[in-house]
């Protein structure tokens, strides 16, 4: 072949056609391991909790479910309007201000309600996020990548629930290093984190913590299964949800 | 046309070290940030969006505002308005370029910025804002340059342009609009969640924007040799007044639907915002002060014996400029987030180091303001278009000078 200025630029071309392609080809022939559900996993067409506010109402009792799962998802407690909280409790006209009434019995009005992330069927936080770092997984589990959060606390304003914390500062400043949970991450600052109904525990087969630790004033299953705990308890006892106007449909019930 | 940025008295260069010091100041607060984290705010967990996220939604409003200029130009053949189009541009660019650096500052990971492009999600309000906030940015550049440059050269400005030009002026209403929809659409803050939410921004804008314009244009007059056309000057003020009177319309449109409703959550905020809560009464002083200065300005403009009173009018604007951001700039973000959704009150302040890093950027604008206004002047004087003549008229204006057009008292 005569070597010559045409015969260059045409091979410069080919080459970099090639450069431009190559990446594209290496992705398709499957570059990313392939992804191995545990065995051991559990799941649901759609994770659903009851909260049985007869048996669970004093600020001991959720504080001490709290403080379970702040400590295995290492969520730090900062003694300041900057805190962060994944569970947590709250009286009746924090928690359903629109369903207050001024006679309320007494024992519904000096209840503590817990309170934690509510799983919405249509989550605001999900609709807002601009980089798809909140997410819905099939089973209905409103879930974070905090790799992926830049931070702009949109999905905050955006929660009708008050049901999510940012990392204003660094969150390791807060925990105790020594206590730290080697099986979940800590966060970096600047990312938004909240209740992600025990993703990791239920993907080897344990179900969430609180519920774990709740002496079954916390039932947990999958709404979509007419035979499941929820189900059943839902059937029997009468529930209430928060913000039932904001058109969320929370995952989260309350017996009252 | 960079060149002409180059060559300015002493005193331009000493106020171009000023705004360099003020950068300077503020970028150490951002380095404080940057370091620390946003725990440096005073924003919380209940009042997630602060300061920052408050002046990108007033400074929205100044980047629409030029169309009240460049709209009466292109779509009405308005003339008097040819020599101050350019100036509406120019302040929208700097306008566009302080909004985009807010929300930067306001993001808690800024290196993962990029992610809003990697990872496009059409359904979020944020997304689109981007979209609108760097195209609305793009267009004036484009526009304004070539613009400036085809009468620098004497020649007319060119076909291809229209298009944009056309463009940008729809463009313009959408960038309020997106960005009052970021609000509008969340279910669970009722000061927020109306539907004239949008039509209260655009209007909010279209009074507020052209009264800072019209501010830094008397500044400009000040150290230049142009001189506002009179004519587009009250066509300006009177857009100012109708503008104001149709945002306290809407303004008293919400108060009404939410007294009248008796709606809990429509009432709440307003409450907390005009007569405090739960014992909480930050921001009454401030919103009776917006009230106050509202109907000073709306009476002092409707008036035509002080609406064409040249020496009033700065006053004037000013006084609506502080009521228009009280509103806009601080109750309309606060009011949002208080009260909770735990029906309690969390205040927010703005910190120190919030409030240098705002200034920071605010001294951003004023450089950029700077610059391209001594570019646009510098053209003008060249050309000899709208320049200040020694009764006080413009070359513009088609008066005989005088005691009549207001030159000589």
């Amino acid at each position: 072949m005569k070597n010559n200025r045409r015969s260059f630029i045409k091979l410069a071309g080919i080459a970099a056609a090639g450069l431009a392609l190559a990446p594209k080809a290496m992705a398709s022939g499957g570059g990313a391991a392939p992804v191995k559900v545990n065995a051991t996993a559990i799941h649901a067409a759609h994770w659903a909790m009851v909260v049985d506010t007869t048996k669970l109402n004093t600020a001991e009792g959720i504080e001490k479910l709290a403080h379970v799962c702040h400590a295995i998802h290492n969520v730090p407690t900062i003694p300041n309007k900057q805190n962060e909280k994944w569970l947590w409790g709250a009286p009746y006209d924090e928690a359903f201000p629109e369903q207050e009434n001024p006679h309320l019995s007494e024992s519904v009005h000096t209840r503590e309600y817990p309170l934690l992330c509510n799983h919405c069927v249509n989550p605001p936080c999900v609709r807002v996020c601009p980089t798809k770092a909140t997410y819905q997984r099939p089973d209905g589990i409103v879930a974070m990548d905090y790799h992926r959060c830049i931070g702009c606390r949109y999905c905050m304003a955006g929660c009708p629930y008050g049901s999510r914390s940012f990392n204003w500062g660094e969150p390791r400043d807060y925990l105790d290093l020594k206590k730290l949970n080697a099986e979940y991450p800590t966060r970096m600052r600047g990312v938004v984190e909240k209740c992600n109904f025990c993703v990791e525990r239920l993907a080897i087969g344990k179900l969430p913590a609180c519920v774990e630790a709740s002496e079954g004033a916390l039932i947990f299953g999958d709404l979509n299964d007419p035979d499941s705990d929820v189900r059943k308890v839902l059937r029997e006892r009468f529930t209430i949800r928060r913000k039932p106007t904001a058109g969320t449909e929370p995952s989260v019930y309350y017996i009252i | 046309m960079l060149e002409i940025a180059l060559k300015g008295s002493k005193r331009y260069y000493g106020w171009i070290a000023f705004l360099l010091v003020l950068i300077a100041i503020g970028s150490m607060a951002y380095a404080n940030q940057i370091l620390h984290g946003l725990k440096v705010t005073g924003m919380s967990r209940d009042v997630s969006w602060g300061f920052y996220i408050s002046q990108f939604t007033y400074l929205v409003g100044l980047a629409a505002s030029g169309v009240m200029i460049v709209l009466p130009n292109y779509f009405h053949s308005y003339k008097s308005n040819k020599h101050m189009v350019i100036f509406g541009e120019f302040m929208a660019i700097a306008a566009c370029i302080m909004c985009l650096l807010f929300i930067v500052v306001d993001i808690g990971q800024p290196t993962r910025m990029m992610n809003m492009i990697f990872h496009p999600t059409p359904n979020s309000i944020l997304f689109w804002d981007m979209i609108v906030l760097n195209g609305y940015l793009f267009l004036n550049l484009l526009v304004g340059w070539t613009c400036l440059q085809a009468d620098r050269a004497n020649l007319p400005h060119p076909k291809w342009l229209k298009p944009f030009i056309y463009t940008s002026i729809i463009w313009a209403f959408s960038i309020h609009t997106v960005t009052a929809f970021l609000y509008q659409g969340l279910p669970g803050r009722h000061y927020w969640l109306t539907a004239i939410l949008a039509a209260r921004f655009l209007a909010s804008a279209f009074c507020s924007g052209p009264a800072i314009l019209l501010l830094v244009m008397m500044v400009t007059e000040k150290f230049t040799t142009f001189k506002m056309p009179k004519k587009a000057l009250t066509t300006l003020v009177k857009i100012i007044a109708y503008a104001m009177c149709v945002n306290m319309f809407f303004f008293a449109l919400e108060v009404f639907t939410a007294f009248y409703s008796n709606m809990p959550g429509h009432m709440h905020p307003l409450v907390y915002l005009f007569a405090g809560v739960h014992g909480h009464h930050e921001l009454v002083g401030l919103m009776w002060t917006f009230i106050a200065f509202a109907a000073v300005s709306i009476t002092l403009l409707v008036t035509p014996k002080f609406r064409n009173n040249m020496k009033l009018l700065p006053w004037t604007l000013g006084i609506l400029v502080i009521a228009t951001w009280i509103d806009k700039g601080l109750g309309l973000l606060i009011g949002g987030f208080n009260p909770t959704p735990f029906n309690t009150i969390t205040p927010y302040w703005p910190s120190g180091n919030e409030l240098l890093v705002s200034m920071m950027i605010y001294a951003i604008g004023a450089l950029v303001v700077t610059v391209l206004f001594k570019i646009a002047t510098g053209v003008k004087q060249e050309m000899g278009q709208s320049q200040a003549m020694a009764c006080g008229c413009s070359t513009e204006d088609t008066c005989e000078c005088t005691a009549e057009c207001g030159c000589k008292e």
